[in-house]
């Protein structure tokens, strides 16, 4: 077990490693260059040439390449250009805030999904099924940033339940969690989507397994056969899908951030993107990758860890 | 499959869908011959109109007609999101089928090359991209393109990977059958079902994108409208005029919703053993 462990966390390194070259090439080549997009079209020739210097423009490619990657290595992610200050502070402040955001959203799509999908696979056909799957339907078409907005409508604006903008102050679990709220819920409702429908189909497919024809021939209870028997063997496709949608949950947490001004990494994205900060915006899409890589890791390890079958392979 | 059990197999809820959807696409289509406003046209003496006879979605805050605006925008939101499906359906059909077929350093080229951008949610991939092009409707496109590849690249790699060990291809490679010859009438007529299905469903995801972009400020620039900068525009208002950014949300919802149908309902025709099992 430890030798898998071991294993898929040194396969994590190729992996960075891949995806850092992918992110520096992808905004190396692409048409235009960033010192005249930072300065705008009307920026002198010295102007840009001295922003080219200041940014490392004029080291060959190669260069370029291996000093990002030294500097990552030693935590260094360079200044950003539109700030001046280092961009692993930046980061340091705003990562708080998505990671919290995200944790509290798989949590409550956790919490309402399983039941909710257990529920309707049980009761397949009956009403609360056909309500399951509309709500599921419902959560998996509709755009993070549009339930953001509908919320904060009803709760903050004609409820004025919860605040509609910002992140709380750090330091205080109260604030922290009335700020956190309605962006987690609105994250929270569209992973129950996920979590619904994934919880009714592999409960279905459960429910029709021998064991539990066996256990109910044993006259155990309807409630053991499903909390006992059925549900744990359910929690395999529930670890990958938790996975696969912490990336939706990082994904769409840009735009809840936006909705919701909330100082997470999303907006240092979207500001890096609106400031043309290539500094900052090479290096907030490196900590998102590897962000993403290291919970799919982590889901791999639970993975075999939940399935004895993937364990002995 | 005959074409009865075919139609069969479609229920109430997948004719609603392609019925909602061929609807969307006509009124799309047909705007300019509809009686409506210019989606353009200011009225500083109606602005932030509520809901009524003459504005039956009310205007924004420049006084523009918002229905006239939701139905001009969602010209933007399909044509951008088919057009760029389309595009990322072709190359990563392309790329996917040449992957899985050679079996050496084009494999390993195509796929860590595509597995290193999956590693980047769609969206912020997509952001980096346009913070990079600017914006503009051929940027969202190509944007919107470039970050749905790698999709159609793992799907055509994992059902090139399935195709190609059987006989058929066998007999074809046997008989020294071009690359070319085998990819176009061996392999995609056997994987060209998989991908349309999932084409029509990332249909839904691309409208999600390029709204999203729209709505950061990074898509098709202002004042063409496109659902995502009206809901932006609407979010400043959101508490004296909630009907701005109610009416594109609305708009985005419902034809997202339509074309998850849509896609499912397809796949119930090509994968039976998917409609059993749901």
């Amino acid at each position: 077990m430890i030798w898998t462990i071991s294993k898929r966390i040194i396969n994590v390194i190729p992996i960075c490693f891949f995806v850092y070259t992918a992110v520096f090439f992808l905004l190396r080549i692409a048409p235009g260059d960033p010192a005249t997009a930072m300065l705008g079209d009307y920026a002198s020739a010295s102007a840009v040439a001295a922003l080219r210097e200041e940014m490392g423009l004029n080291q060959p490619i190669f260069v370029q390449y291996l000093h990002g990657l030294i500097g990552l290595f030693k935590g260094d992610l360079g200044i950003s250009l539109a700030s001046g200050t280092p961009v692993v502070d930046q980061i340091r402040a705003a990562l708080p805030y998505t990671l919290e955001l995200a944790t509290a959203s798989l949590v409550i799509g956790v919490v309402l999904g399983v039941p909710l999908g257990t529920l309707s696979a049980v009761k397949d056909g009956k009403l609360i099924d056909h309500v399951s799957r509309i709500v599921s339907l419902a959560g998996l078409s509709i755009p993070s940033f549009v339930l953001g907005i509908i919320l904060m409508l009803v709760f903050s604006i004609y409820l004025p339940l919860f605040p509609a903008v910002g992140g709380g102050g750090r330091g205080n679990w109260y604030e922290t969690l009335v700020y956190l709220t309605l962006p987690s819920l609105t994250l929270g409702l569209i992973m129950m989507a996920y979590v619904t429908r994934v919880t009714r189909n592999a409960m279905m497919n459960v429910l029709s397994e021998d064991y539990i024809r066996t256990a109910r021939s044993k006259g155990i209870s309807e409630r053991k056969v499903i909390m006992h028997h059925a549900l744990p063997n359910c929690l395999v496709p529930l670890i990958s899908l938790c996975a696969i949608n912490f990336i939706m949950l990082v994904s769409s947490s840009v735009m809840v951030e936006i909705v919701f001004s909330r100082p997470g990494l999303g907006r240092v994205l979207v500001s890096a993107m609106l400031q043309r900060d290539y500094v900052s915006l090479q290096s907030v899409l490196v900590v998102y990758a590897f962000l993403i890589i290291v919970v799919n890791t982590f889901a791999d390890i639970l993975y075999s860890i939940a399935n004895p079958r993937i364990r002995a392979k | 499959m005959s074409a009865d059990s075919t139609t069969s197999r479609l229920g109430g809820l997948a004719w609603f869908s392609l019925a909602g959807l061929c609807c969307l696409i006509a009124i799309s289509l047909l705007a300019s011959l509809l009686p409506l406003a210019d989606p353009l046209r200011q009225d500083a003496f109606h602005t932030l109109a509520a809901p009524s006879l003459g504005h039956l979605l009310g205007t924004d805050g420049h006084g523009r007609d918002i229905l006239s605006r939701v139905i001009y925008g969602s010209q933007v939101s399909l044509f951008t999101s088919i057009s760029s499906i389309g595009m990322a359906a072709v190359l990563g059909t392309i790329l996917g089928i040449t992957a899985g077929y050679h079996n050496n350093w084009v494999e390993v080229v195509i796929m860590r090359v595509s597995d290193s951008l999956m590693a980047l949610p769609s969206l912020i991939l997509g952001i980096a991209i346009m913070a990079i092009l600017g914006p503009g409707l051929d940027k969202v496109i190509f944007c919107i393109a470039f970050v749905m590849t790698p999709r159609f690249i793992r799907i055509a790699y994992g059902a090139t990977m399935v195709v190609r060990p059987q006989e058929f291809i066998e007999a074809a490679r046997a008989i020294s059958a071009p690359f070319g010859r085998i990819f176009r009438v061996h392999i995609l007529p056997n994987i060209v079902s998989e991908i349309s299905v999932v084409a029509a469903l990332w249909v839904g995801t691309a409208i999600q994108i390029e709204a999203s972009l729209s709505f950061i400020g990074i898509g098709v620039p202002p004042p063409s409208p496109t659902w995502g900068n009206m809901i932006r525009e609407g979010l400043d208002y959101l508490s004296m005029a909630p009907w701005i950014a109610l009416a594109p949300s609305v708009a985005i919802f419902c034809t997202i919703i339509l074309f998850n149908l849509a896609g499912d309902s397809i796949r119930d025709i090509i994968d039976p053993k998917h409609y059993r099992r749901a």
